[in-house]
Parts: structure tokens; sequence; C-alpha cells
């Protein structure tokens, strides 16, 4: 499951939202605003976001530090393109915001940053959409070093043994490398192809080109049934 | 003629344990008639007997034996193929490779008649790259004939190539043998709408799995050639053809193909005796289709993996090499060509025992212990 997460910042009272993974929160029914509060609503460009002002009158003007609070939610709940979310702006500060009629979070200031789910249940086309494109940016990235002489320095590429990735079987590790006598994972091979055919210089673990690799490696083998330890 | 089925083991501990009669009788082979060859190999028999080798038809001889009832005389041509050179001097472990590949040919004894070089001379076709290979091909003490390969050829589309060892289609004549060489990794253009590079073309035809590339082909113009050249040859001579991609259809994702393999075959069909020798696939491969027996080179460069699809039944494949070792699934090669004029197929392994691939072999519907089994990857 896949939840978009806002973040609330305590000093600046910014609300910035990112798309990631993110533990979720229980999600509670909410307390409507009450009818006998004065509410100013300003409506996004999209007329799917709302922020809703409690104690001001619905025409009244915004003073400035309002204003720009306003502003600031707005700005970052447009990142939701699709959902209808409605932020308020309590009496006493606090912030709940509401996601397709539901509430999601409430956020006073001072408080620890919540994480909070946005979509709730199967994510939806568009969503997926997106997470594929940035993986497959990452596998393509891997692909073009995976084909690319910059990764050593003889002119000597990883398809070169390995067309399509092939014979590197990613899904047989970690397991007993017979010739380093010691248990490796496919990184640490990857680092011997280019320490040793390639002669060039090993990666770390977390380098970019090392992350987009094994993408690209693993990637050419989805489907294929885990045999960690098989030779 | 040590050379039939023995383990490199064997045929060194056969060496070192002949004695001087065994000499003699060695000796005596080399111009040996049916009865002598009958009588000789019975010896031959014991001696392996005695020296405990196991199977002993491995001295046989047939190929002297089959020599000697007429036909096409035998003889041995060498290979070397795929150097894939880089213009980074001797000391780069290609160079190295092509170096040992052509000392290994030199020390064949006798000499081989000449030695075919399969194609992928350079990696990415670089006048440096060519001139560097045939610097080192100069090394060798046989006459060579040379063949193309994609690597060498998109850069200039051949130019510099030709300019160094002439067309790149041709056929000869040797010892009752019609040998024919193609450029079988013509591509159709597929860089000139797409504004390609030169060094983009060659950089995308130099990837094996670049699926931005066309298949390879021979071609109209040079199917065309072939069918006028071999007009003049009687159907009864034995036909070998060389090419740098196998001439059938393998794998389309590598290139292990060759887009018009069924027009190609169809001109050397009438022919009674037809093997096909090719590079590019870096792998012990072996095919027959009809009357066309089909052979893979070796690479000095690097072994490809067995592609995950279409593999002949006729192949034994080898066991994935071990990168540790550099030289491992690499090598050079011979082959004999034996009376009738087909051939034994021998593959040099570098670092294991040598394979041959018998044309008896092929004779069959596959080859003993072949079969595909699925990926080998």
């Amino acid at each position: 499951m896949r939840h978009v997460a806002a973040r609330i910042l305590g000093g600046s009272a910014a609300l910035t939202a990112t798309a990631a993974l993110a533990l979720a929160l229980g999600v509670d029914s909410g307390n409507a605003v009450a009818d006998d509060v004065l509410t100013r609503t300003v409506w996004a460009c999209d007329h799917r976001k709302q922020v809703v002002v409690e104690g001001v009158a619905p025409d009244a003007k915004l003073d400035p530090a309002r204003a720009q609070l306003v502003a600031d939610i707005l700005s970052d709940l447009m990142r939701y393109c699709e959902e209808e979310i409605t932020a308020e702006v309590g009496l006493d500060q606090r912030i709940t915001i509401r996601a397709n009629g539901k509430v999601y979070e409430r956020w006073t200031p001072g408080a620890p940053i919540p994480t909070l789910r946005v979509s709730f249940g199967e994510p939806t086309d568009r969503e997926k959409a997106i997470w594929q494109a940035e993986l497959d940016k990452l596998v393509k990235e891997g692909d073009r070093l995976f084909h690319s002489d910059e990764v050593g320095k003889n002119g000597v590429a990883c398809a070169m043994c390995h067309p399509n990735a092939s014979n590197t079987h990613p899904e047989t590790y970690p397991k007993f490398q017979t010739q380093l006598k010691k248990v490796v994972q496919l990184r640490d091979m990857v680092n011997w192809c280019i320490q040793n055919p390639l002669e060039g210089t090993p990666l770390a673990a977390d380098d970019a080109k090392m992350q987009a690799l094994e993408s690209y490696i693993l990637a050419q083998r989805k489907g294929v049934a885990l045999e960690i330890g098989k030779h | 003629m040590y050379r039939n089925d023995m383990t490199r083991k064997e045929i060194e501990r056969a060496f070192a344990e002949r004695s001087p009669d065994d000499e003699r009788l060695i000796r005596s082979l080399e111009n040996c008639d049916r009865r002598h060859f009958l009588s000789v190999s019975m010896k031959f028999f014991g001696m392996a007997a005695a020296a405990s080798i196991v199977p002993a038809h491995a001295f046989t001889l047939v190929n002297v034996a089959n020599a000697a009832e007429g036909g096409a005389p035998p003889f041995r041509f060498a290979y070397v193929s795929d150097t894939h050179l880089y213009a980074k001097g001797m000391d780069h472990r290609f160079a190295k490779a092509a170096i040992k590949a052509v000392e290994d040919v030199n020390a064949l004894d006798p000499q081989p008649d000449f030695v075919l070089f399969g194609g992928d001379l350079a990696q990415l076709g670089k006048p440096d790259e060519l001139a560097l290979g045939q610097q080192i091909l100069k090394g060798l003490k046989a006459p060579v004939r040379m063949m193309v390969g994609e690597h060498d050829w998109y850069l200039d589309l051949g130019e510099k190539w030709k300019s160094m060892f002439g067309d790149d289609h041709y056929s000869f004549d040797h010892k009752g043998v019609h040998f024919v060489v193609l450029n079988s990794v013509v591509e159709k253009d597929f860089w000139t709408a797409k504004g390609y590079s030169n060094e983009e073309r060659m950089a995308i035809v130099s990837g094996l799995d670049d699926s931005r590339q066309s298949p390879f082909e021979v071609g109209e113009p040079q199917r065309d050639w072939l069918a006028k050249d071999l007009a003049k040859v009687d159907k009864n001579t034995p036909l070998i053809v060389f090419s740098h991609s196998p001439l059938y259809k393998l794998y389309r994702g590598w290139n292990f193909w060759t887009d018009d393999a069924e027009q190609v075959q169809a001109i050397l069909k009438p022919f009674k005796t037809v093997s096909v020798i090719h590079g590019h696939t870096h792998q012990l491969l072996t095919n027959r289709i009809g009357n066309i027996h089909f052979h893979g080179m070796l690479s000095t460069a690097w072994p490809w993996p067995y592609a995950p699809k279409g593999l002949p039944e006729y192949t034994v494949q080898m066991y994935r090499p071990d990168p540790f070792n550099q030289l491992d699934g690499c090598g050079n090669g011979t082959v004999d060509v034996i009376a009738g004029g087909r051939v034994n197929k021998n593959y040099s392994l570098w670092s294991r025992n040598p394979r041959i691939v018998t044309a008896k072999e092929l004779e069959g519907k596959s080859l003993p212990g072949g079969g595909y089994k699925g990926p080998s990857y």
C-alpha cells in the first residue's frame, strides 16, 4: 500500500507535502466545523482544494499572516492533483486536513510532524504511473551505465559479457562465491567485475551508480524465483 | 592425428609415454594407405589400452582412413575470431588474448594451410583498432583469410577495413574445396532517419542487445553475387562458407541471426556438402539444417552466454565460464576438412579440454548429450 505524506513544518507553519512511502496513522471521523463559527473559504484554482479559516467572516479580508498561511497550504495541497482536499485552520491554530471527505490528520503547532495517509486503499493509476516512471528512470540509468565504458577504465562494459544482464543471476545472491571464499551480495560481484575485467574503481554500496546498476540487473530478472545461494 | 575426442590430458599422456617403437609407428602414418592404416590403428588400439586410455576409439584416426579412400585430400585450417581490440596498446587484456591466439596457431605442427580470421577484429571500428589487429595478425606464420564483423564495419561502413584487407566478400578454391567468404552483417539503414552520427551508429551496433539496430543480413547484391559465383561450381564440390553471423535464425534479440538466412540457404542447398563456419556468437555452437552443417567459432576476448531461446538441438552447451578466469570460455581452434569435404570442428578452449564436433556426430538427429534444456543463464 502506498500513502502520500503531508508534513506540516512547525516553525513557519508552512505545510509541505512529499510523495513517499509512509507509516500509516489511524484515521478518525473528525469533527466538522461548528455551525456557529464564521468561516472564510479560499479555493485553489483547480476547485478541488480549499482552505477554511475559522473565526473569519465569509467575505472578510484575511490578515497578511493568515493570508500567507493559506497560500502556503494551498500551494502544498496542489501537489495532490486529483484529490479533493480541505484544510481547516481552527481557532486554536490547529490545522485539520480532509481528503475526499475523510479527515486524515490534525496538527498542532509544536507537536511532532505527522506523516499522513492520503490515498485510502488501492493506489490510483496515476500514482502507479508516477512510481513506475521513477523506477524506470533508475533502471534506465542502470541500463546506460551497464552498456557504457564509463564504469571501468579499459573500454570494457558490463553488457559485453552480459547482454540483457544475462548470466548475472541476481536472484541467487547472497551466496557463497567460491572464488572469493565468502558469502557475497550481488553488488560485491558487480564490484569484482568493475575492478577486474573493467579495471575500474569499485563503487560504494550507496553510490548512485551502484544503485542504478543493481536496479537494472534486477529488473531484467523480474518474475524469476528467488533462489538464494544457488550455484 | 591425435585430435579426435581425446582430452588434452590424454594426448599429453599418450605422447609422454610413447616408446621408440610407437614413435616409428606414428611417423609411418604420414603416408598411410587403407590397409596399412588398419594395421597401425590396431597397434594404436593396443597402445591405448596399454596406457589405460579409455575410450580407445580416440585413436582410430578416422580422418586419415577416409582420406585414403579418395575424394578431396584432408587438410586443416585454423581460425582466430572476435578479438574486439581497443587501441589501448599490446598490454590491454584483449590484445594479449589475440596475441595468445596467434602464438597458439603458430605452435601448430604441421602448420594449417591457412588461418581464417572470423570478424570483429576491432571493438569500435576505429582505424587504430584495425591497425593494431593487423599488426597482431601479421605475426601468424600461415596465410590469413580475412572476414569482416559488425564491429569492424559501422564506423565508416567498411571503408577503412576494405582499404586494409580488401573485399568483404570473395571466394577461393583450396585442395578441391570451394570457399566463400561473406559479409553477413549488412544492416538496413536505421541511422539516417534518426540522425545518428557515425560514432553513435557504431556504438548502437556494437551493443549486442541494442534493439535500435536492424537485423543482420547478407542482402540482395551479395546473394546475387553468391548465386553467380556458385553457378560455376560443380554441385559435388564441397562448399565451405564463412560468415560472421550464423547463417540461420537463432535469436533475433542479440543478432544471433541472419535475416535472409532462408534465401542464402536456398542458394547453398543444391550442393551436396556444405559447411558454414561463423563467428559472432563466442561459444560452442553447432547446428545442421538439411545438408548444411553450421559451426560457431570461439572468441579470444570473451564468451557470450547462450541465448535465452532458439538454441539448436545439435548444440552441446559449454558450462558457463568462470568470470574469475579471463581465458575461460575463450580460445581459437582448427577445422579439419575430411574426405568428401565435410569438416570436424575443433574448439581449442584455453582453459578447458578441447572439444571436437565431428561431421559424423552431425549425421544424427541431434548431438549425443545435446538438445536445449532451457535458458542457460
